[in-house]
């Protein structure tokens, strides 16, 4: 009698609206600060009740065998394997390099992470340890994590991350300019870090931590979206909280409706605290039901972790063989 | 992404798709009987005229288990024994009763998956929601009235009220364990005694809570439970030994037994049907405004007597609330109810089923049909959600009951409307309003002419809070402290 589940319905229906009121074109909104202010305030509250039975429904989702593995494969592809600490070493960055591109020493199978994250001056010697291997280098950048330098600081900053090959930077938005209703400040240096980025795609730092509220992290998206961010993340990983479900969701969700607003597909990526395969899991159906199937992509989300990867690496061999490895059998870096 | 990087060889998923493999909860974990007795006097006993009917799983139509069916003498058997107990259980210090009750309750949440497992079997709904919502509510309603059971005093009743004696309660389908405890949980803690009767197509769950009243060693008697049809359950209401009735079900059989027991001195209380209006403003938050939509009317196959079918949405967000709300129906899993990843499970019974299919043939020609393209199983009774667009107010399936996955959606311009519309109804079960003004949720609640007016949220049940309706939705409350008043009279009017 288990074999009658109805396959999930492909979401395809017509939307003719995304939002309240007759946005459609988003360069009209950001043309003035009042315009900017009254687009983010027009958007729909958020109901945290609401908003977090949603994901307690969502995490009760069952993801077993087949589904699980497929899961745990797109996980490790979607990571970008982090290391921002004061101690950082060329050594260690060229030890995660090599763990990233293949992750499971013993298994040829296991994929290649999607990318390695580090500070600005260490990313030519990502970029020299990953070289030809297809990994991205991402660079936090723009006084990462407070954010708390001239604008000028913070483009020199990213076009020197990006002249030392970063492929991706991770910028913060300026919170205090935020909190206060700057809104047209935070977007202009989003525009402006944009620019200096050239080629390389500028993943939005919202740091979700101080937002405080899911109104606010809803404005922030749309803001960071609008600002030209190719994705949206959730946290610097330097600050409690970092990601949460909740908080992915909403970010998703405006993903998902900006796409439909511009025919524009940009990505999210949630960033700290997500250390077991389980929670990956759980945000993994978060993307599936809440943004969709088209989202199950390296390209439009990712995990910013370190030690994620090896309980993933865990699961995988768990899966293969029934049992747990001892940790002992999995690199630490 | 705007300019994918294709220097860069990220392993490309072309077609991501994702199929959640079957995660079934294991049915073994419900160990069901060939045969069941009615549970009389503490026992299991053969019925006086050995009838029986059986039981299947909506899911799949399996027969599950043959139950027998109680006669008039059956009847009065139970109620006799009920009379019986009553004596001893109804001078128990009260503080004793709440230790049976705190025992039932404890044991309901040790055997939660079991009763999960069983209910699901037994009435086709998700094991999600009979996991997560039926049994744990169901248990959380027999601790809340355990604490009541020696502070009755303290019940706004005047000093020492006096329970009413036996109390012959009929429960419905669709939430099989906790209607049950709904009426048990109340009449046991004010030291009333029992005679119940489960719904025909879902007797199992109450059977399962007869072993639960062996196991905490209940004295025997205070709890019968009888199964069989609307005869049996005519033979309890009208039974001249039973002194209080209470009744959840249909508003037109609810009406036969306030007819039935007229000029008796039984009390009644009576939950009946409703179509309860889901009032959606352009200021709501829009997201949780369509998972409470959903939950509103797609929870338990809308088989809810309170659930909000008709949505009433402000003109200026209609279309982008219906837009909204399709692409997030499209999202939901319809199939075997023991799967964990399913939200969408079997109707209840053919009957259900043709009664669901005729109104919304008949409301073809009274709005726009629309439901999302899935595969119906082919055993088992099955409806896909359903949603009714540019439905008016005069149509048939915004004003009657459907019991069912079917959505009507209406529109209003201004709050005076909308409060119109909803009120427009025989029912005054419950409401729904979804709105960020806290002003306009007060304001909306004083106005709605419904048992409960949830804000911002849809089909929340607590055992602290009284649930009952206005009008043809019935009257009496269960829950909370005004529940109590439908099981305890003042001691003066007993003398």
């Amino acid at each position: 009698m288990n074999t009658t589940l109805a396959s999930l319905p492909i979401l395809e229906v017509p939307m003719s609206l995304v939002l309240p009121g007759e946005v459609s074109d988003l360069s009209e909104v950001t043309a003035s600060e009042s315009a900017l202010r009254g687009f983010l305030h027009g958007l729909p509250g958020v109901d945290q009740v609401g908003a977090e039975k949603r994901v307690a429904t969502l995490s009760t989702r069952s993801i077993k065998k087949a589904s699980k593995g497929f899961a745990l494969d797109l996980a490790i592809r979607m990571v970008d394997l982090t290391t921002l600490e004061g101690a950082d070493t060329p050594g260690k960055v060229r030890s995660l390099c090599a763990k990233a591109m293949r992750p499971d020493p013993g298994d040829p199978e296991v994929p290649a992470v999607a990318a390695v994250c580090v500070y600005p001056d260490l990313v030519a010697t990502a970029v020299d340890a990953l070289a030809g291997s297809g990994i991205h280098v991402a660079s936090v950048a723009t006084a990462f994590p407070s954010g708390r330098s001239s604008l000028e600081i913070k483009l020199i900053e990213t076009r020197d991350a990006v002249a030392a090959g970063a492929d991706e930077i991770d910028m913060v938005i300026d919170r205090g300019a935020f909190l206060s209703g700057r809104y047209g400040q935070v977007l202009d240096e989003i525009v402006a870090v944009k620019q200096a980025c050239g080629a390389a795609h500028l993943k939005v730092i919202l740091e979700t931590g101080e937002l405080a509220t899911y109104d606010n992290v809803r404005r922030a998206s749309w803001l960071a979206l609008a600002g030209g961010g190719d994705f949206i993340k959730t946290s610097t990983g330097k600050v409690s909280p970092a990601s949460t479900l909740p908080v992915t969701m909403i970010m998703l969700e405006a993903v998902r409706d900006f796409a439909q607003l511009t025919g524009e597909i940009r990505g999210v990526k949630s960033a700290g605290g997500i250390r077991t395969a389980k929670d990956a899991v759980r945000y993994l159906v978060l993307v599936h039901e809440i943004a969709g199937a088209d989202w199950l992509h390296p390209d439009r989300y990712r995990f910013g972790a370190s030690s994620l990867l090896n309980d993933l690496l865990m699961q995988v061999r768990k899966q293969a063989s029934g049992t747990y490895w001892s940790s002992d059998r999995i690199t630490i870096d | 992404m705007t300019s994918p990087a294709t220097d860069h060889s990220v392993p490309d998923l072309i077609t991501p798709s994702w199929e959640y493999a079957p995660a079934p909860e294991a049915r073994e974990l419900a160990t069901i009987r060939s045969h069941y007795g009615l549970f009389i006097g503490g026992e299991f006993v053969d019925p006086a005229e050995g009838g029986g009917f059986a039981t299947i799983s909506p899911s799949t139509e399996e027969h599950l288990a043959e139950v027998a069916l109680a006669t008039a003498s059956d009847v009065d058997r139970a109620v006799a024994a009920a009379r019986k107990a009553f004596g001893s259980w109804s001078k128990l210090a009260g503080a004793e009763r709440g230790k049976y009750l705190f025992r039932i309750a404890r044991l309901l949440q040790e055997r939660a998956r079991e009763f999960a497992v069983l209910e699901t079997l037994d009435n086709g709904k998700p094991i999600r929601e009979t996991r997560d919502v039926d049994v744990p509510t169901a248990a959380a309603h027999f601790f809340y009235h355990a604490g009541w059971a020696d502070k009755l005093d303290w019940a706004g009743l005047g000093a020492s009220p006096q329970p009413l004696g036996v109390a012959g309660q009929v429960i419905p389908w669709n939430f099989p364990l906790l209607m049950l405890a709904w009426k048990i949980a109340p009449a046991l803690a004010t030291g009333n005694t029992v005679v119940l009767k489960p719904a025909e197509t879902t007797p199992l769950s109450a059977l399962l809570f007869a072993e639960v009243c062996q196991q905490a060693d209940l004295p025997a008697g205070v709890v019968n439970i009888v199964t069989g049809a609307g005869e049996t359950g005519a033979a309890i209401t009208g039974h001249p030994d039973v002194d209080k009735v209470a009744f959840t079900g249909s508003t037109a059989v609810g009406k036969s037994i306030a007819r039935q027991i007229a000029g008796t001195d039984k009390r009644l209380t009576l939950e009946l049907g409703g179509k309860a209006a889901n009032i959606v403003f352009d200021d709501a938050p829009i997201e949780q405004a369509i998972e409470g939509i959903v939950d509103g009317i797609f929870f338990n196959q809308g088989h809810v007597c309170c659930a909000g079918s008709r949505l009433l949405v402000q003109e200026n967000v209609h279309d982008l609330v219906v837009d909204k709300l399709k692409a997030r129906l499209a999202t939901l899993r319809l199939g075997d109810p023991l799967d964990k990843n399913t939200d969408i499970g079997a109707i209840n019974s053919a009957e259900q089923l043709e009664r669901i299919t005729a109104l919304v043939a008949a409301g073809e020609t009274e709005g726009e049909r629309w439901s999302p393209s899935c595969e119906l199983p082919d055993a088992g009774f099955w409806f896909a959600p359903t949603l009714f667009t540019g439905v008016s107010q005069s149509s048939r399936i915004a004003s009657e009951e459907i019991f069912g996955p079917v959505l009507s959606v209406l529109s209003f311009r201004t709050p005076d409307e909308a409060v119109a519309k909803a009120n427009n109804t025989p029912y005054g079960l419950s409401a729904g309003v979804w709105t960020e003004k806290g002003s306009r949720i007060l304001w909306m609640a004083d106005q709605l002419k419904a048992g409960v007016v949830w804000a911002n949220t849809f089909n929340r049940f607590d055992p602290t809070s009284p649930f009952g309706g206005y009008k043809e939705s019935g009257f009496g409350r269960e829950g909370g402290i005004q529940g109590l008043a439908a099981y305890l009279a003042a001691p003066d009017m007993e003398a």
